[in-house]
């Protein structure tokens, strides 16, 4: 019996894991962007929904396979992302807080319309390849294999953030627009080329958490706007611009929000809701985020 | 003696709003619906509770410069409030108020002391958190809110014992519009106010108001309260008119509704809500009948132009309009040459 | 609060200078960077004091910690004799200390009557008043009336402040903190940005300013030193070089090797 709860715990952790995981691919971006280019981003879980999307219409349609759609998706995504960030970000940019808050609720308004015209209201099943069907024994644990990939490919993909970031001139020039955009522009660096290829990046993350995690993260118009809230306190909490913070946040989140829910249902949510108010309260700039004078 | 001593500075030097014929305007409007369109009631009461809403948002973000995106909080807990207390207390409205108001405003004084320490986006974040918070123990604390189903069944009792509220909601429509007149009355007095200069002071340069002496935290906390109290008054309606409370009162989603509501008619302006809500009211239960999707996109496509072009709202753009108009007309026609 | 509470009794009045302003031993550090060090600075009652020194050499951050808007490492802070080390910035306003900034700091959206309106209504106790017009009260519309007619700015007093000219606007920065009343004020280089030309109203202004008011300013301009300064200290990194007569400051070797480099020969 005990066997059978710590079975219980150790698959429901598993489960949180991988919750955690695309939540951290989904979040990743909008943390970079809000912190290298201090915008208030609430159209973010938009492009996840895109990329989510993308690889919907890339499958039924286009009848390509998983492994083929997925990339194309986040490609599609990051164009897309590209695109609006030459053209309504520019004018997103120069908005005070309340003015960029109100400007990405519209374009998070214009993203879930478009999507129900396109695809109807009804939640959509991205169709997952035969061979990530099915789970993987591991001792008395069934692990489900699709899971299992999910949390191999994002713990690659924070690796390679983490390398980048950590280990490459372009790494350094980003941390360095982080902590001062003046000054990085000063010492040469092309802001707005920048910008835009990290904006475009972040949104490819985010696509690739909306294509990957629809089965946790279920694929509808509203989708830009449900997981909203979630995303903000990950980001938040993590501190904005900090990829430890992000993937510590998401994690904890993805652990408490499952957790939570086989346990003590409703409760989770306040748990996470109140702590994020203590810790912002205590450290309005979030676990690893930078103190603002 | 003092009338002449008063006339020393120029005209509209301290600017305040002053009584103009124009004022009438949107009482009469609101009269006129209620003998024009009495089939509209429930829809009519509903515009004048979320006017009294955007009066209070208006307050805090419009004149104190607060960045809120939770002040569903306080229209929420006002709805409970009101809700339990006619349940449990007394179904008499006018208390009921009182009770919603008193409940928002020390709610309102709570998280205002302890948020408005920070300002800009992690104002922003933690005015959401709050009513997420709120939002989670509602629906946890079945035993006072009724979790996921609310209130309902809640009585009203007659308004100062003679006027009952009747099935076509006449009376609630009456009762809002007058608390709906008394709450902006109120906000005028309190905007016209020297207190009402201190936050507009505030919103313009904390800095400044800091080396001139004041108190700016206390100020602030003041006004979020009002307001608080007011979005209070507003919940505690929407309960006693509705007789139902759900969670949605204590939604993120109306947060962000009536603010974008506020935004369109223009804030810090006094009238801005009495534009902007019934404009979106109205032609959101229009659409909604035809598809919910089509109006999101074009409230979010005049979202982003109407921050781009016009960020007063529109009250500012017709006020721009109107000078222009104004301009166009007393200039003499210059002569081509 | 009123400045009604007494920081000078009269013996003192009667007697030599009076000390409004006193500075011992202030230092700021950022980690390892000092920006203040050891600063002894005493401005009496009346005093036309400039500081001046090179740039980055501490003197706006030296202003910053007398106001309260920046926390000092060490060392203390008195204003009219009480220690306000520890006051918060809005305490010290209200115990009679008035600054401007370098930088204009102004209610932008607001008219020039309504700037000085919100200092006088601080002051005279009325901000928290819920009702009545500020035009409605009398004493704000009078002594607004008389400050702005002393600036030279009544005409302007309906304009709002972002159509007013730079240099209308250095005046209001002034008016402001005039408006407080204050017996100690620190001026932020109150010239600045103004071309030399157009420098004639900061100059009659700072000349009628009240000879009761101790008052330290921060300048570059140096015409304007050497013609309102009864003393000049002289900040450098932070640390006082030399402080002295205007005279006697001129003509000290290290302030020309300061700000003119050492001669070769």
């Amino acid at each position: 019996m005990f066997s059978r709860f710590v079975v219980s715990c150790i698959s429901l952790l598993f489960d949180g894991l991988a919750f955690g995981m695309v939540l951290f691919l989904i979040s990743i971006g909008m943390s970079i962007t809000m912190g290298v280019m201090r915008v208030v981003n609430l159209a973010h879980c938009g492009f996840a929904m895109i990329g989510g999307y993308l690889a919907f219409m890339l499958m039924t349609q286009a009848h390509l396979p998983f492994a083929a759609a997925v990339p194309l998706a986040v490609l599609g995504t990051m164009l897309l992302g590209a695109l609006l960030e030459r053209t309504v970000y520019a004018w997103i940019y120069a908005q005070s807080e309340l003015g960029q808050v109100l400007m990405t609720i519209g374009l998070t308004f214009v993203m879930i319309a478009t999507a129900n015209a396109m695809f109807g209201s009804t939640v959509q099943n991205i169709p997952v390849p035969a061979a990530l069907h099915g789970t993987y024994q591991l001792g008395a644990i069934s692990l489900p294999v699709y899971r299992l990939f999910l949390i191999a490919v994002s713990c690659v993909c924070a690796a390679g953030i983490w390398y980048v970031l950590e280990r490459t001139q372009v790494g350094a020039k980003l941390r360095a627009a982080v902590d001062n955009v003046r000054m990085a522009a000063c010492i040469g660096m092309n802001v707005k080329a920048f910008f835009g290829i990290t904006f475009a990046i972040g949104c490819g993350f985010a696509g690739l958490g909306g294509a990957l995690g629809a089965d946790m993260f279920p694929l509808e118009p509203y989708y830009a706007l449900n997981y909203l809230v979630l995303v903000l306190i990950v980001v938040s909490v993590g501190g904005l611009g900090s990829i430890k913070g992000t993937l510590i946040a998401a994690l904890t989140l993805g652990m408490i929000d499952t957790l939570g829910r086989y346990f003590v249902p409703g409760a989770g949510g306040l748990v996470i809701y109140l702590a994020t108010l203590v810790l912002l309260l205590l450290r309005p700039q979030g676990l690893y985020g930078k103190k603002m004078s | 003696m003092k009338s002449i001593i008063r006339n020393v500075l120029p005209a509209e030097a301290l600017p305040s709003y002053r009584l103009r014929l124009a004022d009438a305007l949107p009482w009469l409007v609101a009269l006129g619906a209620f003998f024009m369109f009495d089939t509209y009631m429930s829809l009519g009461a509903q515009i004048l509770i979320m006017v009294i809403f955007g009066i209070s948002l208006d307050l805090a973000l419009g004149f104190a410069g607060i960045n809120t995106l939770g002040h569903a909080a306080f229209f929420g807990v006002g709805a409970y409030a009101a809700g339990y207390y006619s349940l449990h207390v007394s179904a008499e409205p006018l208390s009921g108020l009182l009770v919603a108001a008193l409940a928002a405003g020390v709610i309102g004084l709570l998280s205002g002391w302890l948020l408005l320490r920070t300002s800009g986006l992690a104002l922003l974040m933690l005015t959401m958190v709050t009513t997420v918070v709120l939002h989670e123990v509602a629906n946890t604390w079945r035993d006072v809110t009724g979790g996921a189903d609310g209130l309902s069944g809640i009585e009203t009792s007659p308004l100062l014992g003679t006027f009952a509220f009747d099935l076509y909601g006449k009376t609630a429509y009456l009762y809002a519009l007058a608390v709906l007149f008394v709450v902006f009355i109120a906000m005028r007095v309190i905007v016209n106010s020297p207190f009402g200069l201190a936050i507009r002071g505030i919103r313009e340069n904390s800095k400044r108001m800091l080396l001139v002496g004041t108190p700016v935290h206390a100020k602030l906390i003041l006004a979020y309260t009002l307001s608080a109290a007011i979005a209070g008054i507003a919940g505690a309606l929407s309960a006693e008119i509705t007789r139902t409370v759900g969670l949605d009162l204590l939604s993120f989603q109306l947060s962000g509704n009536i603010l974008i509501m506020l935004i369109i008619g223009g804030v810090g302006r006094l009238y801005g809500a009495f534009i902007g809500i019934p404009l979106y009211m109205l032609l959101l239960d229009r659409a909604a009948a035809i598809d919910p999707f089509h109006w999101m996109f074009f409230v979010g496509i005049a979202l982003i132009l109407l921050v781009r072009f016009a960020p007063g709202g529109l009250l500012a753009l017709a006020q721009q309009l109107r000078q222009r108009l104004v301009l166009r007309l007393t200039t003499p026609v210059k002569e081509n040459k | 609060m009123t400045l009604a509470s007494p920081m000078v009794d009269a013996a003192a009045v009667a007697t030599t200078a009076v000390v409004m302003l006193e500075t011992r031993g202030l230092c700021k550090r950022y980690g390892a960077i000092e920006v203040t060090r050891n600063v002894d600075l005493c401005i009496e009652r009346g005093a036309r004091h400039a500081l001046i020194g090179p740039n980055g050499a501490g003197k706006t951050t030296f202003v910053n910690l007398v106001t309260g808007v920046t926390e000092p490492s060490a060392g203390s802070i008195y204003l009219g004799g009480r220690e306000v080390t520890s006051a918060s910035a809005q305490k010290r306003v209200a115990a009679g200390l008035a600054r401007t900034f370098q930088i204009n700091t102004l209610f932008a959206d607001l008219t020039v009557a309504e700037n000085i309106a919100i200092a006088l209504s601080q002051r005279l106790g009325l901000a928290w008043k819920l009702w009545g017009r500020p035009a409605a009260h009398a004493e704000v519309v009078e002594q607004a009336a008389a400050l702005l007619e002393q600036l030279g700015l009544l005409t302007l007093a309906a304009r709002r402040v972002n159509a007013l000219a730079y240099g209308q606007r250095r005046m209001l920065e002034i008016a402001i903190a005039l408006a407080l009343k204050p017996q100690v004020l620190l001026l932020d280089e109150p010239a600045a940005g103004i071309p030399n030309g157009e420098s004639g109203m900061i100059l009659d202004l700072l000349e009628r300013l009240p000879a009761d008011i101790a008052i330290l300013f921060i300048e570059h301009d140096m015409n304007l030193v050497f013609r309102f300064a009864k003393k000049i200290t002289v900040l450098v990194e932070g640390a006082v070089l030399v402080e002295g007569k205007p005279d006697d400051i001129r003509a000290d070797e290290r302030v020309r090797n300061v700000y003119l480099g050492r001669r070769h020969d």
